[in-house]
């Protein structure tokens, strides 16, 4: 069962890619959301069985991949519940995506090849959360990365495009070069990569040290480090998430599929996938939190000021997988994945979502040019709500469950960057409101600001597109009631069994059931009330508002307008000084240097001293006769000094 | 049945009978063809008896033939191949028809000769792979330099010249050095049997000498950081299918060398040099990075980016245990492949719009899809993707070398980005973007003949990616048995190293 779950997406990218003129638009489309739709409804079946039956499903071993010295590695399928929970929610979001775009894509040439990418980064997504071994997990996590880069510059005719697919791919890289050092660190001390060789050996790990670099380090601690340093990269992390607002140029069910519900929260299954590592070096957890606070923070602060409906999701995104990054940290796994499960609904809601109303307004994305839609498009807008309801964490919706218990698990972790992680992730909360409602007061309330052409042609979506809606909707209102107690309450212990580590000293959670102060619960809820009043004041009541304050704080606006300046500081220190670089060692080293000194200049010298031998053959007998009498003197004195000495 | 060499001969026979064959000028073209491709096909298919053959748990010499050459002088025509050799013989005989194939239409002058220098180029490279005695194996080796000098000269591009010049005064000045090297051993061991000498005991002093002689000729054939520099040349003046063989097979010549004598013989001068090996290795990994990003030749950039997977072979070989090592032979394997396909892949436009400028190119996708997903999954090899051969190869170089030194390690591992940046880079340029001229928007996508061509390619990258075991199996008790000597031999030195200290 669990190898159709995640075979059959990639037959049907075969089919759809290689085969995609053969059987049509229509042909494709049917395949790959068929072969999607099994997947998910046999995923579903796994998770209850594994997770909430509690039935043990052994590993599945399909053969042996690498074998080379003592590395032995398999091709396996890895069916516990923290594998089955991601199954479920990564086949179920990938199916709705899948009959979404069916409707989405209606007008694009190559539907053929979409349809193929998806499914075909599916597969890999599925390959990433099922490993055994460290290396099947690279392999999905590359995998998926490049799925991520060809959808991403689906369109390939635009430059933009071509630009963010590439910067998504090299900025992971540099991610996943963290993440390959990481996994050699952990191959020299433990000597293998399969999981359970080594979580069974990480408690005996705890004290010893590597050199790193010329700096002896705690083994574990710098193994760690450089493991999370990939997932940084791959979710969006400080200072490696410059990559994920560019990517929203791909079609916007790439950006709901792999930009929201799965492929960037693969940084936090990766963390909480090696817990039983994790739990042992305490300090590496710390940097977790401070990375992961830090970019809740900042992600939610360049929300407030972005324009284009997509970008502001797009950081909105950033800023939640920070809190599920703090959360892992302060070892409270279950309510990190709790937060991706149920992040994975609301945002893949938002962005399809802001896919029907780009889609209702012809392509337009800049919110400034919207406004006054929800007469036109109410049940985009009433699902927008929904999604942006359970985003700021209002009670019943999903986000309160699982956000919540992330903030009280960090008050409860009484440690330092405990605190720091919740007083930011408040902060960040009140944001996180503010601009849900600044998108949906410039969306679909005041005075239409597009031209008339495009009102007039603004539709609601065709069903294909709401249906798929209707289904996240629906997991976003409930995920969090139905999950609450198996994913961070009373049964949390018998639902996660053997795939989550966590010792009792650092147990975040049970500390958080317990006697907290009465505002800890209360204060997410406040701010978030405040946040959408503030929003309302702004962009509803007083209009003019926002304006005033940008030109009060001119420096501060322009400062988050601008991203924090990421962008222009990395393109000048390492993109345009590669390139000079580059040019350089051409030019100079390879051309000036090593031709010039070596071939080329032995070359000319050869002729040269060619010409002056040729000089020095005078035709004077006596010249030659003076040039062998000291040529055998030479030669005699070194023959006596050498056998005299 | 003396099957090492049939498969070393049997091209030249082919080359001979396209020799005698007479008629106009059309048919003898054709008939060149034909009879390349069918004696090559035939020599591939010779070749993957010694695979089936092959006994996968012996680190000795199979195959064996051995015949009295000049036994005053105990030379003798021993040939031999192991689990270290047998993959380049492979590798040889499966690029060999491939070449042919891809040189049907375009090459058109002298097509006779061509094809002979093709045959004769086989045979030197797999006797090159099977020699198990200096003379012969030194015959070889440089006798590859012939035809390929020719092949540059003769069908290359307009500064043909000086670049075959250039490649062939470079490689033979290292291989001067290494024949006083070889002259050397056989004073030493009293004959020039190569499994000899790699049983024999050389002195730590000599052993540096020798080590340096046959580095010079391998590290210029590899090539490693800074004696590349004639391996662009080499590769934008040389015709597709000469570029192929370069970086297919010729310089794979230097990796082996390197696994098959300098490692085994001069173990602890390999200790000793060691560390300058690997700083070379990190240098030409990130310089010729950076300089492939700056490339506007579509040839030049490809060209040095096999100097930086070169790279990551030198610093797997020295690393000296089994990870590194196959790891080293199996990222040669890989980019034999995957190099030769990329240069394949700039024929296949070069034939059609005569340039190599990669700015005359851009939204190639549109008119040749099929291309770009060839394209797509050679660049993706080359960047090292799981599931890929050029995943297997870095990784297992990488861990290899872990667990010598974390320094070289991490400043090789930036060519994971590198790499990425400027293959991306270049796909982008070529592939994607839309169609501003004319005579790109009229270039056909790939005929049958080349699909015929890349079809094997892209099943064997694919196959080495994922089920890598058919080919790291075969060679595993040969690396297991070198790795194991050298380990022996550098503790011996360790525990001789102190009474050597007290005696004095």
């Amino acid at each position: 069962m669990a190898v159709i779950v995640v075979f059959a997406p990639l037959i049907a990218a075969a089919i759809a890619g290689f085969f995609g003129r053969l059987i049509g638009d229509r042909g494709a489309q049917l395949v790959t959301c068929g072969a999607m739709i099994l997947s998910a409804v046999l995923a579903v079946i796994l998770f209850v069985d594994v997770a909430i039956l509690g039935n043990d499903r052994p590993t599945l071993s399909l053969f042996t991949w690498i074998d080379a010295g003592d590395l032995v590695v398999d091709w396996a399928l890895r069916l516990d519940t923290l594998s089955v929970v991601m199954m479920a929610t990564v086949s179920v979001c990938s199916a709705a995506i899948h009959v979404y775009s069916v409707g989405y894509m209606s007008h694009d040439p190559s539907i053929p090849r979409f349809q193929s990418y998806l499914s075909f980064f599916t597969f890999f997504m599925l390959m990433l959360v099922t490993s055994d071994n460290f290396v099947q997990l690279f392999f999905g996590w590359e995998g998926v990365g490049l799925c991520s880069y060809l959808l991403i510059g689906f369109w390939y005719d635009r430059p933009s495009a071509n630009a963010a697919s590439i910067k998504a791919f090299i900025v992971n890289r540099v991610g996943d070069f963290g993440f390959a050092l990481g996994i050699f660190a952990v191959y020299m001390m433990f000597g293998s990569l399969q999981f359970d060789a080594v979580f069974n050996e990480a408690p005996n790990a705890a004290k010893e040290t590597l050199e790193f670099l010329g700096i002896e380090w705690d083994a574990l601690t710098i193994a760690c480090i450089l493991l999370f340093i990939g997932a940084m990269g791959k979710s969006a992390q400080l200072p490696l998430h410059t990559w994920l607002p560019d990517a929203m140029e791909g079609p916007t069910p790439v950006s709901a599929l792999i930009h929201a519900a799965t492929m960037v929260t693969a940084g936090v299954f990766m963390v909480c996938r090696l817990s039983p590592i994790f739990e042992y070096a305490p300090d590496a957890l710390a940097v977790v939190v401070l990375v992961g606070a830090t970019t809740a923070l900042f992600a939610a602060t360049v929300g407030v000021t972005q324009t284009d409906i997509k970008r502001v999701i797009a950081y909105s995104t950033c800023s939640q997988l920070g809190y599920m990054f703090f959360a892992a940290g302060v070892s409270a796994y279950g309510a990190a994945m709790f937060h991706l499960m149920t992040h994975a609904f609301f945002k893949a809601l938002l962005f399809l979502g802001s896919g029907s109303v780009i889609h209702a307004m012809s392509g337009e994305q800049d919110m400034r040019k919207m406004g006054g839609l929800w007469r036109l498009i109410p049940i985009t807008y009433g699902l927008m709500w929904i999604g942006s309801l359970a985003l700021a964490g209002i009670p019943i919706f999903a986000g309160y469950y699982s956000k919540d218990m992330i903030l009280e698990s960090a008050w409860a972790a009484h440690s330092g960057v405990g605190q720091y992680a919740f007083w930011l992730g408040i902060f960040a909360a009140f944001l996180t409101a503010f601009y849900s409602w600044r998108l949906l007061f410039l969306t679909f309330h005041g005075e239409p600001r597009a031209d008339h052409e495009t009102m007039h042609h603004v539709h609601e979506s065709p069903k294909v597109m709401l249906i798929p809606l209707y289904v996240l909707a629906f997991g976003a209102v409930f995920a969090g009631m139905a999950g609450y107690h198996y994913f961070v309450g009373e049964g949390r212990a018998e639902f996660w069994r053997q795939s989550l580590l966590v010792l009792p000293e650092n147990d975040a959670i049970e500390h958080a059931h317990h006697g907290l102060p009465f505002f800890v619960p209360l204060l997410p809820f406040v701010v978030a009330i405040a946040g959408i009043a503030v929003a309302y004041l702004c962009y509803m009541a007083r209009p003019g508002l926002p304006a005033e304050i940008a030109g009060r704080f001119r420096g501060l606006y322009q400062f988050l307008l601008n991203k924090w300046y990421f962008d222009e500081l990395y393109d000048r220190i390492f993109v345009r000084s590669a390139f000079r670089l580059g040019y350089g060692f051409w030019k100079g080293g390879d051309g000036a240097i090593i031709d010039g000194l070596g071939p080329d200049g032995l070359a000319a010298a050869t002729v040269g001293a060619a010409r002056r031998a040729s000089r020095l053959q005078t035709g004077y007998i006596y010249h030659y006769a003076f040039a062998i009498v000291v040529g055998v003197v030479v030669f005699v004195t070194w023959y006596l000094l050498r056998s005299a000495g | 049945m003396p099957i090492l060499s049939l498969v070393t001969f049997l091209p030249l026979l082919g080359a001979v009978i396209i020799m005698i064959t007479g008629g106009d000028e059309a048919t003898k073209a054709k008939n060149a063809r034909s009879i390349a491709l069918w004696t090559s096909l035939i020599v591939f298919f010779l070749s993957l008896q010694l695979w089936f053959g092959f006994d996968a748990e012996s680190p000795e010499f199979q195959f064996v033939e051995r015949v009295e050459w000049i036994p005053s002088f105990n030379i003798a025509y021993h040939m031999g191949i192991d689990g270290i050799s047998l993959f380049f013989v492979l590798l040889s005989t499966f690029l060999t028809p491939i070449c042919v194939l891809a040189s049907w239409e375009s090459v058109q002058y002298r097509v006779k000769e061509y094809m002979i220098a093709f045959l004769v180029l086989e045979t030197m490279m797999v006797g090159t792979f099977c020699a198990l005695d200096f003379v012969l194996f030194y015959m070889f080796f440089e006798g590859v330099l012939i035809p390929m000098f020719l092949i540059i000269g003769v069908w290359g591009g307009p500064r043909r010249v000086y670049s075959a010049f250039k490649f062939f005064l470079y490689t033979l000045l290292g291989s001067v050095l290494m024949l006083l090297a070889i002259l050397a051993i056989f004073w030493q061991t009293g004959s020039t049997d190569i499994p000899t000498a790699l049983q024999f005991a050389f002195e730590p002093g000599l052993q540096r000498w020798l080590w340096l002689a046959f580095f010079a000729s391998f590290a210029v054939k590899m090539p490693m950081w800074p004696v590349h520099t004639w391996l662009p040349d080499a590769h934008v003046e040389a015709p597709t299918a000469g570029s192929v063989i370069l970086a297919g097979v010729l310089l794979k010549m230097g990796g082996y060398g390197f696994v098959r004598f300098s490692l085994p013989m001069f173990p602890l001068a390999s200790e000793y040099f060691a560390d300058f090996v690997f700083t070379l290795s990190v240098i030409a990994v990130i310089y010729t990075s950076l300089v492939a990003l700056a490339q506007t030749d579509m040839k030049k950039l490809i060209a040095y980016s096999s100097v930086a997977h070169m790279g990551f072979v030198t610093l797997g070989i020295f690393v000296a245990n089994q990870e590194g090592l196959q790891g080293a032979m199996f990222q040669m394997l890989s980019h034999g492949v995957v190099s030769g396909a990329l240069f394949l892949i700039v024929g296949v436009v070069y034939d059609r719009l005569h340039t190599r400028d990669i700015d005359r190119y851009g939204g190639l996708a549109d008119n040749m899809p099929k291309y770009a997903v060839v394209f797509m999954v050679m660049m993706l090899a080359a960047v090292g993707l799981p599931g890929t051969s050029g995943f297997i190869g870095e990784f297992l170089v990488l861990v290899g070398a872990f667990q010598v030194s974390t320094w070289f390690t991490a400043l090789a591992a930036t060519g994971l980005i590198l790499g990425a940046a400027y293959m991306l880079y270049l796909y982008r340029r070529v592939v994607f973007g839309t169609i501003t001229r004319d005579d790109v928007r009229v270039m056909p996508d790939l005929s049958w003949r080349e699909i015929v061509v890349f079809a094997p390619i892209v099943f064997l990258v694919l196959w080495m990616g994922i089920y890598p075991s058919s080919f790291l199996k075969p060679m595993q008790p040969a690396l297991a048995n070198l790795v194991e000597r050298v380990e022996a031999a550098q503790r011996a030195a360790l525990a001789d190293a102190p009474s050597t200290l007290a005696s004095r």
